[in-house]
């Protein structure tokens, strides 16, 4: 058996396979199908300072090979994580970490300091695709200068791993890593969805109450295998690769183009315990190309 | 309940009309879950280049004296063509039981309509005959628009009545099931539908206008079917609501439908 820890900042991960925020619920949904005790960690669903109700319904549609949604970050707020979700799953033999989103700066800090007192929550992972309010809209990943924003805020508050998840969509995703970094992030994780559209033909309305989406799945994977690459050769901090991973060879692919470890999102609606399937073949894989150690494919494309 | 994700092998494929077939499926492990009338089954999608995520489809029955489940299935698009294109022998799997289904009432006496149209009798069957085990008396109201979208028959009279109408009077009486006279004959205490979501409403308008208890069972989009993704919510007056997990059974009186 070849060693699959890896470590993300101060992280321990027993072995590099996550499951992506906002595809996997609070990780219980799935307990009867998978075996949580062997996730690597599990990122939690998207959580804000106060509650939200999402968007309105229709919410997904599928596409080729893939999906768009438009859930909204729907959640009850960190006081209702804290006080209701986290004494039932703080219990798994896993790395829990909460997926945190806000509307400006402070909320995001605001969020992390109270997640802060935590003991079985070792990392925030800030998701930095959702719109900034107080700049009217725009996501504030999509600026070097608003990405900078939200990491320093939550840098002030927060000691423990600070993982950023970057929004592809923006034309240099390096550059906005780097922002991140020289702030202080522990780790990058990228990607989050893709800006996408469809529309119903016969009816010619938007398939999604919102009428654009977020795109995930197998189909968005070559342009994210891309951008791990891209953003692992520019940064210093470990990176988390994701989209579109749908099996061991996969994730194989992002740790070669230089992931330390990876999240697996849609493919869990697909196959529930993927993961676990996921895990067992990076196993294999060392094993059939002799190798001792995750380490020793991170980044290792010849 | 506990959910499984288990490899099925389809045992026999019946065509019921060109759109519909009647899968009969065993469990590889030989296991056949428990199950609630009412709740559903992810099924994972072979031989169709452009299906991706799994497809939803109610248990229409569960037969735990042969050890197999019913899927009713109508061809919508690629993913159920897929699935009545299947051959016997065909291993596929299939996440279940998922969701809450119907609840019987609690009162013996009660006489409890089950009503549904098109493919959405699926559910049904396997409520019918949960209730009559539990001596109930059941009747079922079916409508289709023509003879041959009429499904199960047969599999229905086993457990109650049956009435029909049909949108072209090919069979039964013509029209609505709402305009069955079965409803102005007879009080039911309770209705539970399942159908197109213009006929579900209209039964829910009928139920409320004559302060019968109803339960309808929704087929909101889905992605994970496991209350995970928060893909397929409904507007409830305890707000967005999961359909794959606290429905896809829910009484009228939760849903914020205008009726
Ligand atoms: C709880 C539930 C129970 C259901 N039970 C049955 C059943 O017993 N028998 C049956 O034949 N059908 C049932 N359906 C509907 C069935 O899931 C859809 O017809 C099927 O997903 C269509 O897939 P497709 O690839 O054939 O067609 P597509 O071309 O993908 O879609 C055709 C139509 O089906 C709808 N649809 C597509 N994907 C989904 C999805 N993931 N979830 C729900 N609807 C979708 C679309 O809005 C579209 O109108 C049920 C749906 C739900 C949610
Ligand atoms: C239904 C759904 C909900 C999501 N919710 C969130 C979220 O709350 N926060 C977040 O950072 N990413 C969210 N994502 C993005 C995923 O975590 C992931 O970045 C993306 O789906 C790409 O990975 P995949 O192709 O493996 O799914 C969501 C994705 C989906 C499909
Ligand atoms: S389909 Fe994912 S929550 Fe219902």
């Amino acid at each position: 058996m070849a060693d699959l820890r890896v470590n993300i900042g101060a992280l321990k991960l027993k072995n590099p396979v996550m499951t992506a925020s906002g595809t996997f619920g609070y990780g219980e949904e799935f307990a009867d199908l998978v075996n949580l005790d062997r996730l690597g960690g599990i990122l939690v669903k998207g959580t804000t300072l106060n509650a939200r109700e999402g968007n309105p319904y229709p919410r997904m549609v599928e596409t080729p090979s893939g999906m768009l949604n438009a859930v909204g970050l729907q959640n009850h707020g960190v006081d209702y994580f804290i006080s209701e979700i986290y004494p039932r799953i703080k219990d798994i033999d896993t790395n829990i970490i909460v997926n945190v989103s806000g509307a400006s700066p402070d909320d995001y800090a605001e969020v992390c300091r109270r997640l802060l007192p935590l003991e079985h929550i070792p990392a925030v992972e800030i998701n930095i695709s959702c719109p900034n309010v107080k700049q009217g809209g725009m996501a504030f990943g999509v600026t070097c200068e608003g990405a900078a924003s939200v990491v320093k805020a939550v840098r002030k508050v927060y000691d423990k791993t600070m993982i950023v998840k970057l929004s592809p969509n923006v034309t240099d995703i390096a550059a906005i890593a780097r922002a991140a970094e020289d702030e202080g992030a522990d780790a990058v994780s990228l990607t989050n969805t893709f800006l996408g559209m469809a529309i119903n033909t016969e009816t010619r309305r938007p398939y999604l109450s919102t009428i654009t989406g977020g795109l995930s799945g197998a189909c968005i994977r070559p342009i994210a295998v891309r951008m791990v690459w891209q953003v692992a050769n520019a940064v210093k901090i470990p990176v988390i690769g994701l989209g579109g991973i749908m099996n061991g060879r996969d994730a194989v692919e992002f740790l070669l183009a230089g992931a330390t470890a990876v999240q697996v999102g849609t493919a869990n609606f697909i196959d529930p315990s993927v993961t676990e399937k996921i895990i067992d073949y990076i196993d294999d894989y060392l094993n059939r190309h002799n190798l001792n150690s995750v380490a020793d494919i991170v980044g290792g494309m010849l | 309940m506990k959910k499984f994700a288990k490899d099925f092998i389809v045992k026999d494929n019946v065509t019921l009309s060109s759109a519909y077939a009647l899968l009969r499926l065993a469990p590889v492990d030989g296991i056949l879950p428990e199950m609630q009338a009412g709740q559903f089954v992810q099924v994972e999608v072979k031989g169709s280049k452009t299906t991706y995520l799994r497809r939803p489809i109610s248990v229409n029955f569960a037969d735990y004296d042969d050890g197999l489940l019913w899927l009713l299935v109508r061809n919508a698009g690629d993913g159920t063509h897929a699935m009545i294109e299947m051959q016997v022998g065909e291993v596929v799997n299939i996440v279940l039981p998922l969701g809450h289904g119907f609840t019987s009432p609690s009162d013996k006496s009660e006489s409890v309509l089950l009503t549904g149209g098109g493919v959405g009798v699926a559910p049904l069957l396997f409520f019918g005959k949960t209730l009559k085990d539990a001596d109930f008396n059941v009747s079922f109201l079916l409508g289709a628009k023509s003879e041959k979208d009429l499904l199960e028959l047969d599999e229905f009279r086993k457990y109650g009545e049956v009435f029909i109408t049909t949108e072209d009077g090919s069979l039964g009486e013509r029209g609505f099931v709402t305009m069955h006279s079965v409803l102005k004959q007879r009080h039911f205490s309770k209705i539970a539908c399942c159908g197109p979501t213009p006929m579900m409403k209209a039964v829910a308008k009928y139920a409320k206008a004559n302060d019968i208890d109803c339960e309808v069972s929704l087929e909101n989009v889905m992605a994970c079917g496991l209350g995970a993704c928060l893909c397929c919510v409904e507007d409830t007056v305890d707000g967005n609501l999961c359909v794959c997990k606290e429905g896809p059974v829910f009484n009228i009186k939760r849903l914020k439908w205008q009726i």
